[in-house]
């Protein structure tokens, strides 16, 4: 079975299409969206709307901390995704936000486990950003494959049989063979706004049989996505993230 | 169920246990063969050819190195391809972890080393063999980093490297430096470089072939076989005998081969294993430099300072094996000496100079071929008395000149044949170039019925290919 990861795709249209697109040469037998469909940009119905669509043919959806302060706003959150959620709850009606309201935090899945901020505490949106809160995680479950997201850096950590611990930086479009005798955790990078100083949509595609793992970049009109994000009189600083991939 | 346990004629995943294969120190082999039709087990492979199953030991407090090596194999043989690997078939898991790979049917170069030394050009066949092997091995990210003459098998007319355990992808995680703080490799044959934890530098593997060309060559390691991780330090100041103080049969090219593969600094070797069969397969053309004369170690002095620099020493930063390939790649210039193409010849210079400026470990073959009406039937000597062969290459020497390129990597080489343009394919096919840079003549009435030499050197090139004009002058046809 192939699988299509994606995650904080926070209301950017154009690339949740790119990838989308991507993914439609991709021979993917199922959709697993980690959450965060809102929030920065200003596309969040289209977004929404579209992974209901994959939800409804059988696609998984988690719940992000974005979409989750739809809800109850979060004050730890910074000035520009306050105002950016403000925004956005005047944007959805009553079936998007019933439709937030029903998303799990995490999933098992056949020895996988997906969730939007890591293992240990799910509800609580702590980062995996190194080595500590990584062990941290993969000490939390007994999958042999975590996959998560929310840092917008796709990063791939894993776990020798002795607890040894390291992270890899994985490369565009190279498949990298996640072995049965070690566990690992992937950090999938973000599709709508990526902060890893590189502007292209990221997603993953998980071959189970092949036991396969491949990180994908995708270029998308930046430009469009900056643009309606000042047309939308959304904080500018979003707009210009966009195009420096931070 | 343990690797121990398994028996002649069990089934596992589809594959018969056929027979023992000697075991090595860290796996059992079994000959296998399919039960059912191929392409019908997991790996969904139409394998025709022998197969071999690997079955790691592992016991209850076996060195983690087992693990970890096969974990490295099973990842990075499903990623090589070529006939200088073992073709990989599929990987699994019984409780006890597998992978199925073509069964390498050949000799290995161990069996060899009870034969040393060996004749200087047997030692230049397996060395160039070995090397086109490892080119093709660095041209797919992968560094071996325990080259050693069990890991080399020659089959036919090529060597097949295996036991890729501790290896190095550079695009998928390094397993091994993570799982482990020193040094890892094999006492006699690891670089200096890796004995300091560098892992990056696909030079490593030109040090090992060195250290095996020795042996081959002499009948001695020319660092012993220490043990322990302390003595292979040694190695990081104390330079090698020189092969000619054991063995006077070995000739000045080979020494001088030798002896730049077992330089300490990696950047004092030869930048690429294409660059060293090159040198191995034209012994004539082997730049001679103070490393084909020695007949002594490095003095006391020398060798102290290099034991004080070492003391402090640190892995240089990270390298990547394809960046270290692309910088470091064998650039053919195939020149029409022609009297009037003078303005073309000039041009190919300039264009050749252009390479070797963005690209300063390159190194430059130039070719010229003289066209013959059939082969060997013509004459030796011109109607002057000259030799045209000797002519040419004089002039091709004379036309490199101006591109200032030090001797030892820049070689000249005049064919004869019928046909110039499959010469030229030919031997760039030979020796891996990286880039042709050729002339065209500009186009003619008769050009255009024939087809050009550059035209045909485009189609079938194995590499890129750059076809250089002379500048267009007012006036001139714009097709030219």
């Amino acid at each position: 079975m192939r699988i299509a990861l994606l995650t904080d795709i926070h209301g950017n249209r154009e690339a949740l299409t790119a990838c989308l697109d991507h993914a439609g040469r991709s021979r993917i037998d199922r959709f697993v969206f980690l959450g965060d469909y809102v929030g920065y940009g200003a596309d969040p119905v289209f977004v929404i709307e579209t992974v209901m669509e994959h939800v409804a043919r059988g696609a998984v959806a988690l719940l992000g901390n974005h979409d989750a302060a739809v809800i109850e706003p979060d004050p730890r959150m910074t000035d520009a995704a306050f105002t950016a959620l403000d925004w956005t709850r005047g944007r959805l009606g009553p079936a998007h936000l019933a439709f937030i309201k029903g998303l799990r935090l995490s999933c098992e899945d056949g020895g996988r486990l997906y969730v939007h901020a890591n293992a240990y505490a799910p509800g609580e949106w702590g980062y995996v950003t190194g080595l500590y809160s990584a062990s941290k995680s993969l000490m939390a479950t007994t999958a042999q494959a975590t996959f998560c997201g929310h840092t917008h850096v796709p990063m791939l950590f894993h776990m020798s049989m002795t607890g040894k611990i390291a992270s890899f930086e994985p490369v565009d479009r190279v498949d990298i063979p996640l072995t049965a005798r070690r566990r690992w955790l992937a950090v999938i990078g973000s599709v709508g706004q990526p902060r890893d100083h590189h502007p292209a949509a990221c997603y993953a595609i998980l071959d189970t049989a092949r036991g396969i793992l491949t990180y994908i970049r995708v270029p998308y009109d930046v430009d469009t996505a900056a643009r309606k994000i000042r047309d939308a009189g959304l904080p500018i600083e979003l707009s210009f993230r966009l195009a420096e991939g931070y | 169920m343990a690797a121990h346990d398994l028996t002649e004629g069990q089934v596992i995943d589809g594959f018969r246990l056929d027979t023992a294969l000697d075991p090595g120190g860290m796996a059992n082999f079994w000959r296998v063969s399919r039960t059912g039709p191929a392409g019908t087990d997991k790996a969904g492979v139409g394998a025709d050819f022998p197969m071999v199953m690997k079955v790691p030991l592992l016991r209850r407090g076996e060195d983690p190195i087992t693990i970890v090596g096969f974990e490295v194999e099973q990842m990075i043989l499903a990623r090589l391809s070529g006939a200088h690997v073992p073709r990989f078939v599929t990987a699994g898991d019984f409780e006890q972890p597998y992978i199925v790979i073509e069964f390498v049917a050949g000799t290995s170069l161990k069996t060899l080393l009870d034969k040393t030394p060996l004749p200087p050009e047997e030692v230049a066949a397996i060395g160039a063999k070995t090397a086109y092997a490892l080119h093709d091995v660095h041209r797919q990210h992968v560094i071996h980093l325990d080259l050693k003459p069990s890991n080399v098998i020659l089959r036919d007319n090529e060597a097949v490297l295996i036991d890729f355990g501790l290896s190095r992808h550079d695009q998928l995680p390094d397993l091994i430096a993570e799982e482990f703080e020193g040094a890892v490799g094999t006492g006699p044959y690891i670089a200096p470089e890796q004995v300091l934890g560098d892992r990056g530098d696909p030079r490593s593997d030109i040090f090992s072939l060195g250290v095996i060309l020795y042996f081959l060559a002499t009948g001695e390691r020319p660092f012993g076989e220490p043990q322990r991780e302390a003595e292979w330090r040694r190695r990081l100041w104390r330079d090698p005998q020189p092969p000619r103080r054991w063995n006077k049969g070995v000739p000045p090219w080979l020494q001088e081969i030798i002896l730049r593969c077992l330089e300490i600094d990696p950047g004092d070797r030869y930048a690429t294993a294409a660059q060293l069969a090159f040198d191995l397969a034209h012994p004539t053309e082997v730049a001679l430099t103070r490393r084909a004369a020695r007949e002594t170690r490095d003095g006391i002095g020398a060798v102290a300072m290099r034991w004080f620099r070492a003391r402090n020493a640190r892995p240089a930063r990270r390298r990547n094996v394809a960046g270290q390939l692309s910088r470091a790649p064998i650039i053919m210039a195939a020149i029409d000496l022609a009297p009037e193409a003078e303005k073309l010849a000039d041009a190919l210079a300039a264009a050749v100079g252009r390479l070797l400026a963005t690209e300063p470990d390159a190194r430059v073959t130039c070719v010229n071929v003289l066209k013959t009406a059939r082969l060997a039937l013509d004459p030796l000597e011109d109607a002057e008395g000259r030799n045209p062969h000797l002519q040419r290459l004089i002039e091709l020497k004379h036309w490199a000149r101006r591109l200032a390129v030090a001797s030892d990597r820049i070689t000249y080489h005049v064919f004869e044949s019928t046909d110039p343009a499959a010469a030229v394919i030919e031997y760039a096919r030979n020796i891996q170039v990286d880039h042709i840079v050729i002339g065209a003549r500009g186009s003619s009435t008769l050009r255009r019925y024939l087809g050009s030499v550059s035209a045909q050197v485009v189609a079938e090139a194995p590499c890129t290919v750059t076809v250089v004009r002379p500048p267009h002058q007012v006036g001139q046809s714009a097709a030219a």
